[in-house]
């Protein structure tokens, strides 16, 4: 019998148009391999009936020849920072650890209509804040490919899920590497779109000029599938470009001959992981036997990205999480004055490294200092987006590493100081300032047998040539994705 | 820049939160670490450089002026942690 949690996306959908499988025979393999991946502790929060239900109407609908979506029948996690209707969502915090949203976030229901079952609601870092699901407050998600891993983040859980086969595919966010990250370090795909592709109503805010949700699986194709579903208008987020979103299926044409690829010497310091340098050159090898020109450019400004993108970011995480005050959230620590009661329901319902984030984000935004660091950031960033904008003048993709090391342990995690956790986002941190998409896929194991991944930048809303030529690495990489699974 | 017990107190307070001293010392070490490694932004050279506030490609977005709040009051009240005949509830501000 075929390994129903091990199927990409594509070949389920083939299956199940040729009654081969049912949606609910997949469903019901993938909700066994969630209890028996319990370890992981990939799931804030399992939703087994919601996905029996969703599975059974699909079956019905397949039957009786009624249309279906594009990905009907295919059971996928959600990150628990989108807004499920009547299904609590968590931020994996405690300040809102009982909150039951009103109203489903666009991409959640955009996949719904695509015919998805929805599994449940997988870990983050709490309010995204982290790279590796340890400041959950629901817990630390463990790596498949080693318990004493973090998987990384903030996308975390999801990236765990689907690396072991506890969904098909998944949904994350990706502010900072939140998708790219956690999909080096479980060896698998994410793709972080162009800022202005995906919607982010309903999507729990980090940082609203960075914040953009994408799909992660275990195949480019997979990625390309379910981001057709997740893109589009809405008239809930101005933001989004109001251009028409392609079949990036289409773009899998296998031949990248002539294209440009740029390699930036600043993401080559003094230092650099001999391992992850090793699949980088594995990397460009394999794109030049394809056929594609590897050309070196420069990214002048790459070094700032990180200290730019901390103040930004804090900056607008602290201002969109002043929301949570214990009036409208669920959760409400009682004080004698309303600033006391905002005071006490804050500080017990934020973990450290929130409060750090909001700390910050204050006092960059605080007078006197509003110029010398807010501002200042925000010229910078001016500076990384131009130099995206000249090198595209010269090539059509630029291929990185996607993170600085493989998957670290828990315990080394944990000793680090904040500045030590925020280097993790080094490789990712610019192409989330400039907006340009960027796809994450594994390409080969570290001496320790670890997934390392390298990241594939295109130009805004060009993220056919991003899946063309991730399409063509992950062919010719021959990556095997599976992790010892995990045995319950 | 040193982010010293004052300014500790006085961001905490524009943030609403409130931290025993001990912790109060931890997060505004955490902080100057941090500030201390932002400070090399001071070396770019930024004169005439326009601040980039969003990359989204939409200048602005107008629509119809109609209601579309989904007429949710008594689902977005059901998060409510005190609330009464559909108002949300807090302490006493004027005596």
């Amino acid at each position: 019998m075929t390994d129903l949690v091990n199927l990409h996306i594509s070949d389920a959908l083939d299956l199940l148009n040729k009654k081969e499988i049912s949606s609910v025979e997949l469903t019901k393999a993938h909700l066994v391999e969630m209890e028996k991946g319990r370890v992981l502790n990939a799931y804030i929060t399992e939703t087994p009936e919601r996905a029996l239900a969703d599975a059974e109407a699909s079956d019905k609908r397949r039957a009786n020849g009624e249309k279906l979506g594009a990905l009907d029948g295919i059971p996928i996690a959600n990150k628990d920072l989108y807004c499920t209707k009547g299904i609590r969502t968590t931020a994996a915090s405690k300040i809102l650890s009982k909150f039951i949203p009103p109203y489903e976030s666009t991409v959640t229901q955009k996949l719904k209509e695509a015919g998805t079952v929805m599994l449940g609601k997988v870990n983050t870092d709490q309010f995204a804040m982290g790279g590796s699901t340890a400041t959950s407050y629901f817990g630390v998600t463990k790596n498949p490919w080693g318990l004493d891993l973090v998987p990384g983040g903030s996308s975390g859980g999801s990236a765990a899920a689907v690396a072991a086969g506890l969904c098909m595919g998944a949904t994350g966010s990706d502010t900072g590497g939140s998708i790219r990250q956690p999909a080096s370090f479980c060896g698998i795909t994410g793709i972080k779109p162009t800022y202005g592709r995906c919607s982010r109503y309903g999507i729990v805010a980090f940082a609203s000029s960075l914040d953009q949700a994408g799909p992660m699986a275990r195949s480019v194709k997979d990625c390309a599938l379910m981001l057709r579903e997740m893109a589009g208008p809405d008239q809930f987020d101005s933001t989004v470009a109001e251009l028409p979103v392609p079949d990036y299926t289409l773009a899998l044409t296998g031949d990248i001959r002539g294209k440009k690829i740029g390699i930036p010497k600043e993401y080559r310091p003094n230092g650099l992981n001999p391992e992850v340098a090793k699949i980088w050159d594995k990397g460009i090898q394999l794109l030049k036997d394809a056929g594609a020109e590897v050309i070196d450019i420069s990214l002048p400004h790459t070094k700032y990205a990180l200290p730019v993108y901390y103040i930004v970011a804090c900056a607008e995480a602290s201002s969109n999480l002043s929301r949570y005050d214990g009036v409208r959230y669920t959760t409400r620590v009682e004080g004698k004055t309303l600033d006391e009661m905002y005071e006490n329901t804050r500080t017990d319902g934020f973990g450290p490294e929130v409060i750090r984030r909001i700390l910050l984000g204050t006092f960059v935004l605080s007078a006197g200092f509003y110029d010398a660091y807010y501002t200042r950031a925000q010229r910078v960033r001016r500076l990384i987006y131009n130099d995206f904008v000249e090198a595209f003048k010269q090539v059509d993709a630029i291929v990185v590493p996607a993170a600085p090391t493989p998957a670290l342990s828990y315990e080394a995690f944990k000793n680090m100081s904040p500045v030590d956790t925020y280097l993790g986002d080094v490789f990712t941190t610019p192409a989330s300032l400039a907006g340009v998409p960027s796809l994450s896929l594994p390409i080969g194991l570290s001496d320790g047998g670890l997934p390392i991944g390298l990241q594939i930048i295109g130009k805004h809303f060009d993220e056919n040539t991003v899946f063309q030529i991730g399409d063509v690495l992950e062919k010719s990489a021959g990556f095997d994705l599976n992790p010892h699974r995990v045995k319950g | 820049m040193s982010f010293n017990e004052q300014t500790i107190k006085t961001i905490a307070n524009l943030a609403r939160l409130k931290f025993p001293q001990e912790d109060e010392a931890k997060f505004a070490k955490d902080i100057n670490g941090i500030l201390d490694w932002v400070e090399q932004l001071k070396e770019v050279n930024v004169d005439g450089v326009e601040p980039l506030v969003s990359v989204s490609p939409r200048e602005n977005a107008v629509r119809a002026d109609v209601v579309t709040d989904g007429s949710l009051q008594t689902e977005l009240m059901a998060n409510a942690p005190e609330s009464v005949q559909g108002f949300y509830e807090v302490p006493r501000m004027v005596e």
